[in-house]
This record gives C-alpha cells, sequence and structure tokens, in this order.
C-alpha cells in the first residue's frame, strides 16, 4: 500500500491540491518583496524631488510631508 | 416636547426626512418597481409551471425585497454628509446613536415599507401558497428593520469614500447571510404546513439587539469614518 | 523580571523597533516554515499510509486541514490587532491587522479549492452547502470585504481604522453565519453532506498534519512581517528613521 506519484488513481486531485497550495502561497511569498521594491522606488523619487526643490547652497531641513 | 430636548431633536430629524422623501416621491417607487420588475424576471426565466415558481417563491421575494433595500441603503447618508448636515449632527448635544436612529427608521418607512406593502402581489405573482403569505410579511416585517440597522453601520464605514456601491455590497452579504436563511426558512417551514415560530424567534432576537446596538455601532463608524 | 514582556510589547509599537525585529525574525520564519513544510509534506504524501476508507484522496488534509485552522487563527489574530488599533491607535497594529488581511484570504482560497478537490471524489461534487464550507465561503467574503474597505480611503490610517472596525463585525458574525447555516441545513434534510475524516488519527498521520500546522503559522509570521516591512516604507517614508536605516539621502521628520 505504499502511496506512489499516482496516488491510486486520485493524483489528480492531491496534485492540483499540492500545486494550489504552492502558487497561491508562492503569489503571497512574492507580492511584498514587489510591493516592497515599489515602495522604495518611489521614496527614492519622493526625496529626489524634494533635494531638486531646496535652493542649492541652503541646508536639508525637515521637511513636511509634500 | 421642549424645543432641544432629545425627544424634539428625534422628532425634528425624522420628520425632516421623510419630508425630504416625500418631496422626491418618485425615489420611493423605485425600489418597488426593482421588486416587480425582478419577482416578473423569474417567471420568465424558469418557465410558468406553479409548481416550481411555489417552491422558489418565498425566497426570491426574500431576496428580491434584500436586494432592494441594499440598493437603497446606499443613499441613506451621502446627501447628509455632501450638504454638511452629517457635521451638524455629529456636532449635536443629542446622542448621535439616537439621532442615526431615526434617519435609519426614516429610510425604513420609505423604502422597506412600500416593498413589505407589495410583497403579497410579488407573491402572488409567483404563486406563493396563501397559507404562508402571512408568514412571509412577518419575516419581512421583523428582517427588513435588521437589514436596514446593520446595512447603516456598513454604509457608514464607508461614508466617506466614493465608489461605495460594489463594495457595500460585498461587505454587506455576510451579515445577511443569517437573516436570510432564518426568515426564508420560516417561510419555507410555512409552506410545508410545518412550524415556523423558532426562526421567527431567531429574528426577532436579532431585531432587539440590533436596535440597541447598531445604532451605537453606526455612530461610531460615522465617527471614524468621518474623521478625516 | 516579570516586567520585561509588556515592556518589550510596547516598545514594539514603535515602528523602527518593530521594523528592525521583523527584519531579523522574517527570513528565519520563512526558512523554518519551508523545511517543517516540505518534512510535512513528504510525510503526509509518501509516508503516512493510505486511509481505510478513502484510499490516497484523503492526503489532501494534510493541505486543506492546516489551511482551515490558519484562515480562522489569522482572523483572531487580525481581530485581537484590529482592536487595538481602535481602542489605543497604534499605528503598528494598524499595519499588522491590515497587513493580515490578504494572507488570511489566501488561505481561505486554499481552504475553499483543496476542499472542494478532495470533496469531488469523494462525495462526487466540486460543492456542499454544509455548514462549514458555507461559513469559509462567507469568511472569504468577509476578508475581502476588509480589504476592499480599506484600500477605497485616500487616508490610509483611517482606512485602517475603518476596516478594522470591520473585523470585529466580522468577528461577532462569523459564528452567528456557521450557526444559522447549520440550522439551515437541518431545515433541508437530504441536502447535507457530512464531512467525513479519517475513522481515526494513526501516529503517521497525525505527526505530519501537525508539522504542517508549525510550518503555517510560521509561515503567516514571516508573510505577515515582509508585508509590514514593506508597509512601513511607504508610510513611513517621510521619518528620518526609514532614510537612515536605508540609507537614503535627505533628512526627514523626526
Amino acid at each position: 500500500m505504499s502511496p506512489s506519484l499516482s496516488m491510486g488513481a486520485y493524483g489528480f486531485y492531491v496534485w492540483s491540491a499540492v500545486a494550489v497550495f504552492f502558487i497561491v502561497l508562492l503569489i503571497d511569498t512574492l507580492a511584498p518583496l514587489a510591493r516592497r521594491r515599489r515602495n522604495l522606488r518611489a521614496l527614492r523619487a519622493r526625496i529626489a524631488r524634494q533635494e531638486n526643490r531646496r535652493r542649492p547652497g541652503t541646508p536639508p531641513q525637515n521637511e513636511s510631508d509634500a | 416636547m421642549t424645543p432641544g430636548s432629545t425627544p424634539a431633536a428625534c422628532a425634528v430629524l425624522l420628520r425632516r426626512d421623510l419630508v425630504l422623501a416625500w418631496r422626491r416621491r418618485g425615489d420611493i417607487a423605485m425600489p418597488v418597481l426593482y421588486a416587480l420588475i425582478v419577482a416578473t424576471l423569474f417567471p420568465f426565466a424558469l418557465g410558468p409551471e406553479p409548481a416550481l415558481l411555489a417552491r422558489i417563491a418565498g425566497g426570491v421575494v426574500f431576496v428580491t425585497v434584500l436586494l432592494a433595500v441594499l440598493l437603497s441603503l446606499d443613499h441613506l447618508f451621502r446627501g447628509d454628509i455632501e450638504d454638511g448636515s452629517m457635521e451638524q449632527l455629529m456636532l449635536a448635544p443629542q446622542p448621535l446613536a439616537l439621532l442615526v436612529g431615526m434617519k435609519v427608521l426614516a429610510h425604513w418607512i420609505t423604502s422597506a415599507l412600500p416593498l413589505i406593502v407589495v410583497a403579497p402581489l410579488l407573491a402572488g405573482m409567483l404563486k406563493l401558497p396563501g397559507q404562508a403569505t402571512p408568514v412571509l410579511i412577518l419575516a419581512l416585517l421583523i428582517a427588513t428593520p435588521l437589514l436596514s440597522l446593520l446595512g447603516a453601520v456598513l454604509v457608514a464605514l464607508t461614508a466617506g469614500s466614493r465608489r461605495s456601491g460594489m463594495l457595500l455590497a460585498l461587505m454587506l452579504l455576510p451579515l445577511c447571510v443569517p437573516v436570510v436563511i432564518f426568515a426564508a426558512g420560516a417561510v419555507a417551514a410555512a409552506q410545508e404546513g410545518l412550524p415556523w415560530a423558532a426562526p421567527i424567534a431567531w429574528l426577532g432576537a436579532g431585531l432587539v439587539m440590533a436596535l440597541v446596538l447598531a445604532p451605537l455601532a453606526c455612530a461610531a463608524a460615522l465617527r471614524i469614518a468621518m474623521d478625516s | 523580571m516579570a516586567n520585561w514582556v509588556p515592556l518589550w510589547l510596547h516598545r514594539l509599537g514603535s515602528p523602527p523597533v518593530f521594523y528592525r525585529f521583523a527584519g531579523a525574525v522574517q527570513p528565519w520564519a520563512l526558512g523554518l516554515a519551508l523545511a517543517l513544510g516540505m518534512v510535512a509534506l513528504y510525510g503526509g504524501l509518501f509516508v503516512a499510509p493510505a486511509d481505510y476508507q478513502q484510499g490516497d484522496a484523503y492526503r489532501i488534509i494534510f493541505i486543506h486541514v492546516p489551511s482551515a485552522w490558519m484562515s480562522l487563527f489569522v482572523y483572531a489574530a487580525m481581530s485581537v490587532a484590529a482592536f487595538m488599533a481602535l481602542v489605543w491607535r497604534i499605528k503598528i497594529a494598524e499595519v499588522v491587522a491590515m497587513e493580515s488581511a490578504p494572507i488570511g484570504a489566501a488561505f481561505t482560497f486554499i481552504t475553499l479549492v483543496t476542499g472542494s478537490l478532495w470533496g469531488k471524489p469523494m462525495w462526487g461534487t466540486w460543492w456542499t452547502w454544509d455548514a462549514r464550507l458555507t461559513s469559509e465561503l462567507v469568511l472569504l467574503f468577509i476578508y475581502l470585504g476588509v480589504i476592499g474597505l480599506h484600500h477605497s480611503f485616500e487616508d490610509r490610517r483611517q482606512g485602517a481604522r475603518a476596516a478594522s472596525f470591520l473585523v470585529l463585525v466580522g468577528a461577532v458574525n462569523v459564528p452567528i453565519v456557521h450557526f444559522s447555516v447549520n440550522w439551515w441545513n437541518t431545515l433541508h434534510q437530504g441536502s447535507t453532506v457530512r464531512l467525513l475524516g479519517p475513522s481515526h488519527i494513526e501516529a503517521s498521520m497525525l505527526w505530519p498534519l501537525l508539522t504542517m500546522m508549525a510550518a503555517t503559522k510560521l509561515y503567516y509570521i514571516a508573510s505577515l512581517f515582509a508585508r509590514v516591512r514593506a508597509e512601513l516604507v511607504a508610510a513611513e517614508g517621510g521619518k528620518a528613521w526609514v532614510r537612515e536605516l536605508l540609507g537614503l539621502p535627505g533628512r526627514g521628520t523626526p
């Protein structure tokens, strides 16, 4: 009764379940990584805009949330 | 009633909402027309066979009324938020929960009550057996205020945002499931000649709890959503 | 001596402290979750013997049951965070509550799909309206409602508070739904299908199940911490600690 890869004719169901499990959790793992990269990029762009707005020669001051 | 006291404020608010709704009487007819159209479409979709229609009649009438109430819930607070009256209500010395309760009452009177009046007609069109119709009316009388109260809490949560329509339906569905189950279950039981008091009692208990808790929750939700 | 736990929790309420803590814990949690998950799957799919009644199809429970448990566990964790967010307005609690929702929704989805895949060979149907499956479906709707409500607000903190309120409303609702669907199934006799499990849990079936339960919990922590860190970058981007920690130029607000 040792189970083989075919899972006794239920292979489609069992392996589909395993696949769904992996795929959903993989998406769940990758999504925050992508979001983090996007947020960092947006943050860097925001900082660059702020630095550009300062008159050259003035020291960086506490920015307001702009 | 002394002016400025809580009962006076509630009476004034109720009267105002009813008068405003009456001025747009056409809008009162909308949910009723919607319900009539939907109930008429079911026989076209399923065939005119009376036995089949009778089986689904209770459930169809109930879901139709629920959807009509849901559609009309959307503008429960919108008018007041847009013209600033909601902020006045929130600043008023009277408890916001009571004032909100009056708004929900006005909404129920103008939206759900006409539907309940029309419900026997819908039931007749769908061949609901006569013995079940009183139970249907009773179930609607208890379930529609319950739905209005629960819906008001959710509408308050989406008060600030623009795109609330489908989101409101999504949020409301989980809350509606028990109400629909018990109300339609009571009608189904009455149809079979079985005892129907138990689900009605559960509905009644739910309504009593909602009458006490929902206005409070609604006031809290309004404060959260409007607190910008 | 007993003081350090509340003190540590209190310090975790500060975004930079939480960010660093989460960053340290997250890789270990994920690694451990993957390792335990692999072991559990191997044990469940290959080592445990086939069930007497259900043959090899029952092996889906090693995914289905931990996922179902997680769908409820995450909701409970989310409710605690939502309560803290509403009552004490702790920013970290708001973020934790909102970032838990997609993870819970993912587990709920897995539960529903694997339940269908188990139901088809066992009872011949992809779906049945019994109390547990129906309640799980409603739970998915609640998760989606929370996520949708949170995203419909411009101000993320206000959106988080409104969605936290909805989480608590839903928490009350889930047992009510389960109870009413149970009643409904007894009313409409004959449409119910009883959920059959293995007739007894052998030790060889138990340990993969428990291992997978542990693995999914660790995964939740890993995923939650990753999401909270990503969200903190966006939410706190104007602050000095973010810029310092990430090595970005400019001085933010302290």
